[in-house]
């Protein structure tokens, strides 16, 4: 029997003041108390805004035409003040950081509280309870330097929990957190959703990791509609991921590609139920099938670093005796968890920072009397947000900047811009003002603006944090061919799919130390490394276990090798 | 992590007598001494506060390398702003006090008197003995508690959670700023001194341009962050580092009325003016 409606929308529309179309068409949807559902749909397909409308910032803070109802708990929203929904909704935004509005744990937790004038004691004595609740008791005076991205998460969860809210609404609660925060995340979430029965509600477009744990249903929206509402076995054996560009489990990719009909009655939707009797014969013979692939890097090593250590305050090394070397035209991956010393790594290659010891080599020679600027020749670095690179109105002007500021004739300037922008395709756009493009396109202009100095190495930050499976690969795919003009290129991330799927080599640090350097397929079947790393082993691992197959390690490759033969790279 | 960290008002939890009084004791105090000091020009009372206010910046353990920038700051301020007092108003003494005792004729008709200096010895010293009191205040309390402070003395919570907001962000907004400003000069952007003027100042827009966008994409989410958690809603907040009042407190509070108190009386009832004039 199901419960009481809490949520309904009904032939509900609505569009922004500032758009041409609407962002919601025609939305019926009814959410029970208790229920736990998640919401799902690429960049752009209206799932925040739905949110939005949740939780009251619209129209409280985002104006624009509402049509059709949506009531909660009965009553009408529109009737509502932001305020009065807060009582209802607690929402736990995606930038754990950034809505850290506290100075302390204990203050970011009481916020709510101190804004309803509760009084000191009763105050303090909620606070503490509901810190309790997500293991942060210990930490209420700690600030957010001090704190990881699972703790400020775990803040702004009590932060919202201290109102003893009905339904909470996740915001894209796995951006910015490594894998394994992203796990133990999900895994607070279905906990607290079975301990107290509140209504739950996760927006998310990475399906696999939030259905680590049981979900209700899963809505999928596409342009502003609800194309599917179902739960995640029907929906993971349906073909409507693939249609909408969301990234399906990799281990229900491993089965498609072994011949097998991933129906519903297998139970796809979660790797722990997964049926697999059927299935096992057909994933072993497609995993002896696969051809292996042998080709070796035998380029000349381009960047070396050789016992290199680095210490901010003289005492405490951030990085400690690093020592690797990188091959002409490879693509590699720099993961662990942060704070692990992969942006300072960064910052050291570039000239940022100096090395208090250890010496860094660029095709066999000390580079350490360079400046920043002669670095930045040979490499090149691109900041994870596009706005903060960008300080010019036009893609033009902006992708020249690097140029002009080393003297260079306008006319060659012009056709090295022209030469880059078509690489990066942006043609097109040359004389567009760069407000008008979208996040994935600044992200090219930024590419371009660093690729425009020729630099032989190319090292990006996050390149595809926070894009749908769509933008994830629009970026990765022009990365590639970058790659393939003979670029080196290192990607710091977070994605264990990026890295498997993308670079044949990872090298993974842990508190300032090298702890792997290896290929992805061994990386991310190693127990160890996973754990020092704050990694996540990939369900690729758990499918073999479950197909008897014994070489984990050997069947996560073989995959690689299918896919990126599949894919022609 | 924080390794640029905020020097400027770098808040050290330590547990002296000083650090344990609330905010807002703490707060009324500064207000008492440095109105006290601000009424006086009385040179001996000025000294006492003076020794009070280094005898309490040592109790709260307050290091040298915390406040060298603002002692410098301070000093360079101190000795500018006596050289331009006097060759703003070189007579002044000698109009506040009514006689005219020459040391030196300078040049002119400019001379130096024993009533500019004692003025302006004791000016110096006004600022001397408050400026203590302002660093002990700023290293000492907890930011958030002084906003909660702030807002008990009669600002509005709003105005108030606005400082406590600043501090919060600065570290992160500072971080920002080195991370653009390390990018762009990569591509070749020069901050040296070597560069003009003008275009230092150009240089310096190109690093303040992607600063704003990328601050103004926080903004949206901290006030995002707020409304959903009801700031604003109503008239009154209560706050979750205010502390409640103890012995101690009304101590500070009484030790300075009592200073403050003093001072005035010594204006009114000696020397009978807001200055001491040794020199009838």
């Amino acid at each position: 029997m199901k419960n009481k409606p809490i949520i309904a929308f009904k032939d509900f529309n609505f569009q922004y003041f500032s758009q041409a179309e609407p962002t919601l068409f025609d939305i019926n949807l009814t959410i029970h108390e208790g229920e736990k559902v998640l919401i799902v749909g690429p960049s752009g397909s209206g799932k925040s805004t739905l949110g939005h409308c949740i939780n009251g910032l619209i129209p409280f803070a985002y104006k624009g035409e509402i049509t059709g109802s949506l009531t909660i708990k009965g009553e009408n929203t529109l009737e509502k003040s932001i305020f009065d929904l807060s009582k209802t909704v607690g929402t736990v935004l995606q930038d754990s950081d950034g809505q850290f509005v506290g100075l302390t744990a204990g203050e970011d937790i009481a916020f709510a509280l101190e804004n309803d004038n509760v009084p000191y004691g009763p105050m303090h004595e909620r606070v503490q309870r509901v810190a309790q609740m997500v293991d942060m008791d210990t930490l209420l005076g700690s600030s957010p330097f001090e704190l990881s991205g699972g703790q400020k998460q775990r803040t702004s969860l009590a932060g919202v929990l201290v109102d003893d809210v009905d339904i909470l609404l996740f915001d894209e609660p796995l951006a910015n957190l490594d894998p394994a925060t992203g796990k133990t995340a999900i895994e607070i979430i279905d906990d607290i959703h079975k301990q107290s029965g509140k209504t739950i509600i996760i927006i998310e477009h990475r399906l696999e990791d939030v259905l680590h744990r049981y979900v209700d249903r899963v809505i999928v929206l596409r342009e502003g509609r609800i194309i599917a509402d179902m739960d995640p076995h029907a929906l993971v054996s349906s073909p409507i991921l693939r249609d909408t560009g969301i990234r399906e489990p990799l281990y229900v990719t491993a089965l498609k590609y072994a011949g097998v009909n991933v129906t519903a009655p297998m139970m796809p939707g979660y790797i722990t139920t997964l049926e697999m009797n059927g299935a096992k014969t057909a994933l072993s013979d497609w995993h002896r099938g696969i051809e292996k692939d042998n080709r070796v890097n035998a380029n000349p090593v381009i960047l070396q670093m050789e016992g290199v250590f680095f210490s901010y305050d003289g005492s405490r090394d951030v990085l400690a005796n690093i020592t690797f070397n990188i091959r002409e035209g490879e693509m590699i991956s720099l993961v662990g968890k942060n704070g692990a010393g992969k942006s300072t790594l960064s910052k050291l290659l570039c000239g940022f920072e100096k090395e208090s010891q250890g010496v860094i080599r660029y095709q066999g020679q000390d580079i350490s009397d360079l400046t920043i600027k002669e670095r930045a020749e040979i490499i090149g670095v691109v900041l994870q947000n596009p706005n903060q690179m960008i300080s010019k109105p036009l893609i033009y002007d902006e992708v020249a900047l690097g140029l002009r500021f080393r003297g260079i004739p306008e006319e060659e300037i012009k056709s090295r811009v022209e030469k880059i922008l078509k690489i990066c395709g942006l043609s097109s756009f040359i004389d567009w003002p760069i407000s008008a493009l979208s996040y994935g396109q600044k992200k090219r202009v930024t590419i371009a603006a660093i690729l425009v100095l020729d630099p032989r190495i190319l090292i990006l930050d996050e390149p595809t944090a926070g894009q749908d499976f769509h933008h994830y690969t629009d970026i990765m795919e022009f990365l590639v061919e970058i790659n393939k003009l003979g670029v080196t290129i290192i990607l710091i991330t977070h994605d264990m799919h990026l890295m498997l799927e993308y670079t044949p080599r990872a090298i993974v640090l842990s508190n300032g130390c090298l702890v792997a350097d290896t290929s992805a397929s061994v990386i991310l079947t190693d127990c160890d490394v996973i754990d020092c790393a704050n990694l996540k082993e990939t369900s690729l691992y758990n499918l073999a276990q479950m197909a008897d197959i014994a070489d984990e390690t050997g069947f996560v490759q073989g995959f690689i090798d299918y896919e990126r033969r599949l894919k022609n790279r | 992590m924080n390794s640029g960290g905020m020097k400027l008002f770098s808040y050290d939890r330590l547990d002296t007598p000083i650090h344990r009084l609330s905010g807002l004791t703490k707060l009324i105090c500064f207000l008492f001494l440095t109105f006290a000091v601000m009424y006086s020009y009385d040179l001996r009372v000025i000294l006492v506060v003076m020794a009070f206010s280094f005898a309490v910046l040592r109790m709260s353990r307050i290091k040298f390398s915390q406040i060298r920038l603002m002692v410098i700051y301070v000093a360079i301020f101190i000795l500018t702003n006596m050289v331009l007092s006097f060759f703003f108003a070189p007579e002044f003494g000698v109009e506040i006090y009514g006689t005219r005792n020459v040391i030196t004729q300078l040049w002119g008709d400019i001379a130096l008197t024993q009533e500019q200096v004692l003025y302006q010895v004791t000016k110096q010293f006004k600022y001397a003995s408050v400026i203590p009191l302002g660093m002990i205040f700023l290293l000492t309390t907890n930011p958030s508690e002084f906003a909660s402070s702030l807002d008990r003395v009669g600002v509005h919570y709003k105005a108030s959670y606005a400082v406590a907001l600043t501090l919060r962000y600065f570290p992160d907004v500072q971080r920002d700023y080195r991370d653009i400003s390390q990018a762009q000069q990569a591509r070749g952007l020069d901050l040296s001194r070597k560069a003009k003027f003008v275009d230092r100042f150009k240089n310096a827009l190109l690093i303040v341009i992607p600063l704003i966008f990328s601050s103004l994409d926080r903004i949206e989410l901290i006030s995002n962050a707020m409304d959903l958690r009801g700031f604003g809603k109503s008239i009154t907040r209560t706050w979750y580092t205010a502390r409640k009042f103890d012995r101690q407190d009304y101590t500070a509070i009484i030790i300075s009325a009592l200073i403050f108190l003093a001072t005035i009386s010594v204006s009114i009832f000696i020397n009978r003016s807001r200055f001491y004039n040794p020199f009838i």
